[in-house]
């Protein structure tokens, strides 16, 4: 391994949760997602000569972004046909502090709040889908999801406001599948 | 009114939307992928059969070689023990991220996770909070390391989960401390009132060490 390598896994690996978990919510498929973030690391990589310093997360997770926008571009029916999966949505892969305890009900009721939140955020268009990903789940500031996204920090503020929006009237009208009572 | 419903989603969306943790097999991936990562291309402008700028990139070379064998030395300096437990703290501390099992005792309060243990094990681990400075106390949970059940406790710190696992020094001939990075994981270990702790966690190597060193000097 070269050096240049060498100090990019060193500063760009333990920010692969997070990048992960990006491209996870835009392109909304683990296998798709395990392709893109890989990718965006080797892109990273080519890239690293130019990066001047500075603040590492976003940068790494721009490039994971728009690796995730170019397969969306490509892919336009996977946006189109997403539809509620129970095991895709339903929070079981990753649902590490669900408030549970060992009651099962509890679990249960958590896991049906667990993919009530995270099919309506799914559900939202990517551009909104990604500042709110970025803000509550990666705990980002402003500035950062503006360097990440490519955009002025008050177009931060004003998706962030419309994606509350658009979740909060998610949220309040609750899908009903077929065969569900 | 708006900024309470904002706080409420917001607090919401935290605590029911899924943060996709990275599978392991991607880590490892990406790692190989960086290994094989070719040399910067050179500039072919000049010349002469092998021109300053290749003479410097063999001087590189030579220095990475150097530099990659004294980590080399550093890790095996270690025991194979240390290096063999330490393999296991990462893939113990990964599992917990995985199967959604992080822990058996979810519990903010000390005074809950502590007696948790009790029955379970057949020693008291010392349980410790560290919320206010950063690291809160999640919870607890059994696991198995070093081939005796252990505890394992549960910090975090922002969006990173820490686990500590603590247990009974047995071999007293074991190094009381030290450092291991691997696949992006840092790992501290030391020893304390014949109690061995772990500490692993994707967290950075500088604010691991602030936290053990935080831990260490808390009395139980």
């Amino acid at each position: 391994m070269n050096k240049q390598a060498q100090q990019f896994e060193k500063v760009a690996l333990p920010h692969l949760s997070a990048a992960y978990n990006l491209a996870r919510w835009l392109v909304r498929d683990e296998h798709v997602a395990q392709d893109m973030v890989q990718e965006a690391y080797i892109r990273a990589l080519k890239y690293f000569a130019a990066f001047k310093g500075g603040e590492i997360r976003p940068w790494l997770l721009g490039i994971v972004r728009n690796t995730c926008y170019t397969w969306l571009q490509g892919n336009r029916h996977a946006e189109d046909s997403y539809e509620f999966d129970e095991d895709r949505d339903s929070g079981a892969y990753a649902a590490v502090f669900g408030g549970t305890d060992n009651n099962p009900e509890a679990m249960l009721l958590s896991k049906q709040e667990n993919s009530r939140v995270n099919f309506a955020i799914s559900s939202l268009p990517p551009v909104f889908r990604e500042v709110l990903v970025l803000r509550e789940l990666e705990g980002m500031s402003y500035e950062e999801i503006a360097a990440v996204a490519g955009i002025p920090a008050g177009t931060v503020m004003s998706r962030l406001a419309r994606a509350r929006i658009m979740l909060r009237a998610e949220l309040n009208c609750p899908i009903i599948k077929e065969g569900e009572i | 009114m708006k900024h309470q419903e904002d706080a409420e989603l917001s607090a919401l969306v935290k605590a029911k939307a899924t943060r996709y943790e990275a599978p392991h097999a991607l880590r490892e991936k990406i790692s190989a992928a960086m290994s094989h990562a070719e040399q910067p291309p050179k500039d072919h402008g000049t010349t002469s059969w092998l021109g300053w700028q290749q003479w410097m990139g063999m001087g590189v070379a030579f220095a990475c070689g150097v530099m990659l064998s004294a980590v080399v030395v550093i890790f095996y300096s270690m025991s194979g023990q240390q290096e063999r437990l330490a393999g296991q703290v990462i893939d113990g501390h990964v599992r917990s991220l995985m199967v959604a099992h992080l822990s058996d005792v979810i519990s903010t309060d000390q005074h809950t996770v502590k007696p948790w243990f009790s029955g379970k094990l057949d020693y008291a681990p010392p349980v410790k909070d560290l919320a206010k400075e950063g690291f809160a106390l999640v919870g607890g949970r059994l696991d198995y390391m070093d081939e005796r059940p252990v505890a394992a406790l549960v910090y975090q710190h922002k969006l990173h989960t820490i686990n500590v696992y603590v247990w009974p020094v047995r071999d007293k001939s074991l190094s009381a401390e030290g450092t291991v990075s691997q696949h992006g994981f840092n790992v501290t270990f030391w020893q304390q009132e014949k109690m061995q702790y772990w500490a692993v966690s994707d967290l950075n190597g500088a604010d691991l060490k602030r936290f053990a060193e935080l831990l260490r000097k808390l009395p139980a």
